[in-house]
């Protein structure tokens, strides 16, 4: 039973990362728009490279 | 954030193309300019059509397109764009970009605060959730451990372990319940949330005790399952509110907030509130009065249609009374103000809105209706089991007190707390992408006791947008020579027959001399005779019963008549709403020719024209104390009382602000056909809501006696918990 040491505090820190991983998404606004970010990734508009920084011209297709 | 960010090489590029040459070789004056301007400002608008990633795309390439636009962000979730520009840029301009791509846009009030304030505690019951998630599924790891049989030290380790993840998330996740519990105590009442903190709080401590003591049950388990279970109804409940009432309260009042001044011959703009009465206020075409008055100076044509339902426009000239939210149609008016801002006919309306509001009988939901009884039920069983063990057992109170909390945690409410609002969010959630609002929680229940339905005409049933019916019939010369005049106006009768002409193919005539005589029509000078286009006293013709236009060339007259087209989908909604069984009943403030043709054409038996606002009231009062439920369909100021006064109301979202105010469900896009579908998904929702709470009866009627008979263990609570939770939500998106 020696095992149980290491077991719970692994399930506990597991699940506490995903708690504070959450907190995160959270806190920066990805709950906001679910409907949208599912329709988003089927636009091609930035699928080659990441999205330039606003201050560059944008090259449309 | 990008907003605050100067973007010199974008602006530049694109002034460059038009600006002076001397722009272009001075970016950086330029982008100086920019940046020295105030900084932009944030527009919201609500996009009703939108529902892919092409509408995304479109509508945010759109109105990037724009210049002055530095920022579009869609919100597929709320259906709404948010933009940020640069001040000269109207949200007029951006909703009618967007309409030339092809999506219909409101503007939604700035007042975002309060929708952040929204976001604020959405995030927070969130929160809130996830701690009881993360809490649950740990406990629930070492809860099977001790169930399937651990012993001894490894179950009190076990136990403590679960104590110290559990006994801070019920002190921080159940807060809401302990709040709102220790409310309605102070009020005197046994609301849900009562028994609900008492099982928290007992199962809590009882478990805490069992741990102390080195006992065999402990309820942690089932205490943050509960705790998980009910905060999930409760988000999902506040999602859903929180939707609607961020879109159809912030859609923009069509309210005129400032007025037009005249001060010694010079025009200042004032706010409404400002203006007093013997102010004169001019008036621009295309504009809404802001104020009740008289016409001091010019003449035109005034559209009453949102006050009264008429859909033929009214002329105005010296001394012609005019009541706040009339448009002005033509030329340009100078009114002395009679009564402005609170007194104004349009505000007295709204306060007669706010009354019957106030007056409307304050609906109780099913859920309200259950929980009245549920509760005090509930707390009679668990103090009932714990005298009658206390009495068996000779006074163990261990054991008595051990019984109740499993009495209150097996039987605490999660279907009440959960099945209602799983059904009420699928339900919202499906009307929502059909284009239909729920401003009011209750509005879905009183929607399918629905057993007549009221419709009003124009602006309803009609888009309020005049068409030529008879154009073809009329003379090849005719036509052309009305073509002609009438392109040289911005009257709405006289757009829509140029904008038909063009379709038809017909060249308009060349006519000399336009001139376009406010209040009465347009006059030129065709073939070296005087031409006119109008009023039919002007144009010195025999009027018809139905809106037209008329021509008068030499002696000879011609009639064009027109009629409403009629809203799209509004026909088979008619036609679904007899075949439900609903008694359906048309009634206008419009004149009787127009009235019957739009009745006969949509099969409506019982139709009533020239209707006052007082009598649409009437009629919907009366079939209420009838004992009829009313579904009242309308978007008038006139339709406004009606509105209030129905069991449930409808309004699209052109309808005047006090019209969407007293309607319970906004009916976001221009088609009728959803109306339907929302009658009939109401329907199945209430279905579903009495299913759920025969389904949580049911297990309630099998692990009460259990729980009572002092058999029911940590595991079967936990059992009997999550099947009757997840039976319910499975049944809920059962909704189509």
């Amino acid at each position: 039973m020696d095992i149980l040491a290491y077991l719970i505090p692994i399930s506990l820190i597991l699940g506490g990362t995903g708690l504070a991983a959450f907190f995160w998404a959270m806190r920066s606004h990805q709950f906001d728009d679910p409907d949208g970010d599912a329709a988003r990734i089927l636009c091609a508009d930035w699928d080659e490279a990441p999205k330039p920084a606003p201050d560059t011209p944008i090259k449309t297709d | 954030m990008t907003i605050a960010a100067p973007f010199p090489v974008r602006e530049v590029e694109r002034a460059g193309l038009g600006a002076c040459p001397a722009c272009v070789s001075a970016p950086a004056a330029q982008a100086m300019a920019k940046a020295a301007q105030p900084v932009d400002q944030g527009v919201m608008l609500s996009l009703p059509t939108a529902h892919c990633a092409a509408c995304i795309s479109t509508v945010e390439h759109t109105l990037m397109a724009m210049p002055g636009v530095r920022s579009a962000r869609v919100n597929l979730t709320l259906k709404r764009v948010s933009v940020s520009a640069s001040a000269d840029v109207t949200p007029g301009q951006l909703i009618a970009a967007l309409g030339h791509a092809g999506y219909e846009a409101h503007e939604l009030d700035a007042g975002i605060l309060s929708s952040t304030d929204m976001d604020r505690q959405g995030r927070d019951l969130l929160m809130r959730l996830g701690v009881a998630f993360f809490s649950m599924m740990n406990i629930m790891l070492l809860s099977v451990a001790v169930w399937s049989g651990a012993e001894g030290a490894t179950r009190d380790l076990f136990h403590w372990i679960s104590a110290l993840i559990a006994i801070p998330t019920v002190i921080f996740s159940g807060q809401p319940f302990f709040k709102s519990a220790w409310m309605s105590l102070r009020a005197w009442r046994l609301g849900m949330d009562v028994p609900i903190s008492l099982a928290l709080i007992l199962a809590s401590s009882i478990s805490l005790y069992e741990t102390i003591e080195g006992g065999h049950h402990a309820y942690f388990d089932a205490a943050v399952m509960l705790c998980f279970f009910l905060l999930l109804g409760r988000y999902l409940d506040h999602r859903a509110r929180a939707i609607a009432r961020s879109a159809a309260e912030e859609l923009a009042a069509l309210e005129v907030p400032r007025a037009t001044v005249l001060v010694d011959g010079a025009e200042v703009i004032r706010p409404i509130s400002e203006v007093a009465t013997g102010d004169l206020v001019r008036v621009r075409p295309g504009g809404r009065m802001p104020v009740d008055g008289v016409v001091t100076e010019g003449s035109s044509e005034l559209d009453r249609s949102l006050l009264t339902g008429e859909s033929l426009p009214v002329f105005a000239g010296l001394g012609t009374v005019v009541s706040a939210g009339e448009v002005n149609l033509t030329g340009p008016l100078t009114v002395r103000v009679t009564a402005a801002g609170k007194d104004s006919s349009l505000h007295r309306m709204a306060d007669l809105v706010a009354i019957a509001e106030n007056a409307r009988t304050r609906y109780t939901t099913l859920a309200e209706r259950a929980a009245s009884w549920y509760s005090p039920l509930v707390h009679l069983l668990s103090f009932s089991a714990f005298g009658f063990w206390m009495w068996k057992t000779g006074g163990d109170l261990r054991f008595a007190v051990n019984i109740s909390a499993a009495v209150l945690i097996i039987t605490c409410p999660c279907a009440l707390g959960l099945a209602v609002p799983a059904v009420v969010t699928s339900a919202s959630g499906r009307l929502f992408r059909k284009g239909l609002l729920i401003k009011d929680g209750t509005a879905l229940e009183r929607l399918a006791e629905v057993d007549t339905v009221v419709l009003d005409k124009t602006g309803t049933l009609t888009m309020g947008a005049p068409e030529p019916v008879d154009f073809a019939s009329h003379p090849l010369w005719a036509a052309g020579l009305a073509a002609g005049l009438a392109a040289a106006s911005s009257h709405p009768l006289a757009q829509a027959l140029a904008k038909r002409a063009a379709n038809d193919g017909i060249t308009p005539a060349v006519i000399d001399d336009l001139q376009e005589v406010p209040g009465y029509g347009i006059k030129g000078r065709w073939q070296g005779a005087e031409v006119r286009l109008g009023r039919a006293d002007w144009c010195m013709a025999d009027p018809l019963d139905v809106t037209a236009t008329y021509l008068l060339a030499g002696a000879r007259t011609h009639a064009f008549a027109f009629e409403d087209h009629l809203r799209p989908g509004a026909a088979e909604a008619v036609a679904a709403f007899k075949a439900m069984g609903k008694d359906v009943r048309l009634i206008s403030g419009d004149v009787e020719g127009a009235v019957s043709g739009l009745a006969s054409r949509l099969g409506i038996a019982n139709w009533t024209a020239n209707a006052l606002p007082a009598e649409k009231a009437d009629l919907v009062d009366n079939l209420t104390r009838s004992g009829h439920r009313v579904l009242m369909i309308g978007d008038g100021l006139n339709d406004t009382a009606a509105l209030a006064g129905a069991h449930v109301s409808i309004s699209p979202a052109t309808a005047l602000d006090a019209a969407r105010v007293a309607s319970d469900i906004v009916l976001l896009g221009s088609s009728m056909a959803p109306v339907a579908d929302a009658l009939r998904i109401s329907q199945q929702a209430r279905r579903r809501i009495v299913e759920n709470f025969l389904i949580s009866g049911g297990y309630n009627v099998v692990a009460v006696p259990l729980a009572l008979a002092g058999m029911a263990t940590p595991l079967a609570a936990a059992l009997a918990m999550s099947l009757s939770s997840i039976t319910v939500s499975l049944n809920a998106l059962r909704l189509k």
